[in-house]
C-alpha cells in the first residue's frame, strides 16, 4: 500500500524524454521495407526453376547483393524494435521484461549478421 | 498487465429480474452491472424490464427511471443530461459512450449496461477516476505564459490560430476513449491516454501558450505517449465525434518536428 498522491504517482520519476528515435526508425524502417519486400518476392518468383548455380549467381551480382543486405538489415532492425514494444506492452514483471528484451535484440543481432555474412561469402566466393 | 480472465471475485454473476407491469405494452429488457464494496458478494447482472411507453428516449432515461421507480440502490453518475458534463460515460451495448447521448431505440434486443472497461468499480457504474484525473493534471491543462497579458485586454488569437482548437475545447472529459483503449488497459499506470493527450494537445496548439517545449518534453517517453499504436478505438467511441487518435499524432509530428 502507498499513501503517495495520486499526482505524485502519475509524474513517477518523469518523462524519460526519449522514444523519438525509436518511433521514428520503426516508421523509416518500415517504409524502406515496402520496396524491399516487393522487389524481393518479385526476384524469388522469376528465380522459380532456376538451380543452385544460377540462384547462387543472382545473389551475388552486386545489385541483389546490395539489395539482399538491405532488405536483412531493415528486417531485423525493424523485427527487434517492433517486438521490444510488444514485450513492454504485455509483460510488467521488471526483470522478465528486460531479459526478453535483450534475449529479442541479441537474437535480431545473431540472425542478422548471419544472413548479411551469407550473402557476403556468396558474393565473394561464389 | 494482460489479464484474459477476470478475477475469481470479479466474475459476474446472475442475478434479479424487476418484472414490468402488467400493462406494459412496449418492454425492454435492461441488464445492469451491479456491485456494492459493502458486500462481499461478487458483481451481478440484474434484470430491469422497462416500459418504453413510460421512458424517455435515451438510455439515461431508463435508468432514472429505475432509480426512481423500481430500484433506488441503483448507482451511476449523471448530471446535466445532454452530453456537456460528462458524467455518465459507461459500457452500453458493447460500447463505451453517454447514456445521455444513446438512444434506446439504437439498441437491438436487451441493452447490457456495464461501467467503464478495466476500470476499479466504486459501486455500480461508478468507476474510480482518481488516477485518470491525476494524469489529467500531471498535464498541467491551463494557459501558461511568460508574458504578462496586456492590461485590461485578453490575449489576442488570430482566427486561424482559433480554428486549431476546434475539435479539441469539445472534449467534456467523460474518459470514454481511454477506456477503450487496449493499450491503456495493459499500461494505465503509465500511459496517459487518448483523453489525456488530446487535452495535452489542445494547450500544446493553442497560439497563447508559451510552455510548448516543457509539454513536448513532459509527455515524450516511451510509455507517457508512444504506448500509442495507432489502434483507434478512441476516435470510433468517442461520444463527441472527436479525434484523439489524430491529437496524438499530430504531438508524434512534432517532437519529429523538434529534432
Amino acid at each position: 500500500m502507498s499513501l503517495r498522491s495520486p499526482l505524485g504517482r502519475v509524474r513517477g520519476l518523469g518523462s524519460a524524454k526519449e522514444g523519438t528515435a525509436h518511433w521514428w526508425a520503426q516508421r523509416v524502417t518500415a517504409i524502406a521495407l515496402v520496396p524491399l519486400a516487393l522487389w524481393f518476392v518479385a526476384s524469388i518468383l522469376s528465380l522459380i526453376g532456376a538451380d543452385y548455380a544460377t540462384t547462387t549467381a543472382w545473389i551475388g551480382m552486386p545489385v541483389p547483393a546490395v539489395l539482399l543486405i538491405l532488405l536483412l538489415t531493415a528486417t531485423f532492425y525493424h523485427a527487434q524494435l517492433g517486438l521490444q514494444v510488444v514485450l513492454e506492452d504485455y509483460v510488467h514483471n521488471e526483470g522478465l521484461k528486460l531479459a526478453a528484451i535483450l534475449l529479442v535484440k541479441f537474437a535480431c543481432l545473431v540472425l542478422g549478421l548471419a544472413a548479411v555474412f551469407g550473402v557476403l561469402k556468396i558474393a565473394f566466393q561464389g | 498487465m494482460v489479464e484474459f480472465t477476470l478475477p475469481k471475485n470479479s466474475r459476474i454473476k446472475k442475478g434479479k429480474t424487476y418484472e414490468a407491469p402488467a400493462s406494459a405494452k412496449r418492454v425492454k429488457n435492461f441488464h445492469v452491472y451491479r456491485w456494492q464494496p459493502e458486500k462481499e458478494e461478487n458483481p451481478r447482472l440484474d434484470t430491469y424490464e422497462v416500459d418504453l411507453d413510460n421512458c424517455g428516449p435515451m438510455v439515461l432515461d431508463a435508468l432514472i427511471k429505475i432509480k426512481n421507480e423500481i430500484d433506488s440502490s441503483l448507482t451511476f453518475r449523471r448530471s446535466c443530461r445532454e452530453g456537456i458534463c460528462g458524467s455518465c460515460s459507461m459500457n452500453i451495448d458493447g460500447v463505451n459512450t453517454l447514456a445521455c447521448l444513446c438512444p434506446i431505440e439504437d439498441i437491438k434486443g436487451d441493452a447490457k449496461v456495464y461501467p467503464l472497461p478495466h476500470m476499479e468499480v466504486v459501486k455500480d457504474l461508478v468507476p474510480d477516476l482518481t488516477h485518470i484525473f491525476a494524469q489529467y493534471a500531471s498535464v498541467e491543462p491551463w494557459l501558461q505564459a511568460d508574458t504578462t497579458s496586456p492590461p485590461n485586454e485578453e490575449r489576442l488569437q488570430s482566427r486561424e490560430d482559433r480554428a486549431k482548437l476546434d475539435g479539441l475545447w469539445e472534449c467534456v472529459l467523460c474518459f470514454c476513449c481511454s477506456t477503450s483503449c487496449p493499450s491503456y488497459w495493459w499500461n494505465e499506470d503509465r500511459y496517459l491516454g487518448p483523453a489525456v493527450l488530446l487535452s495535452a494537445y489542445r494547450w500544446i496548439v493553442d497560439s497563447r501558450d508559451e510552455a510548448t517545449g516543457k509539454r513536448l518534453d513532459n509527455l515524450e517517453d516511451p510509455f507517457r505517449l508512444y504506448r500509442c499504436h495507432t489502434i483507434m478505438n478512441c476516435t470510433k467511441t468517442c461520444p463527441k465525434g472527436l479525434n484523439p487518435a489524430k491529437s496524438i499524432a499530430e504531438i508524434k509530428k512534432l517532437l519529429v518536428a523538434r529534432r
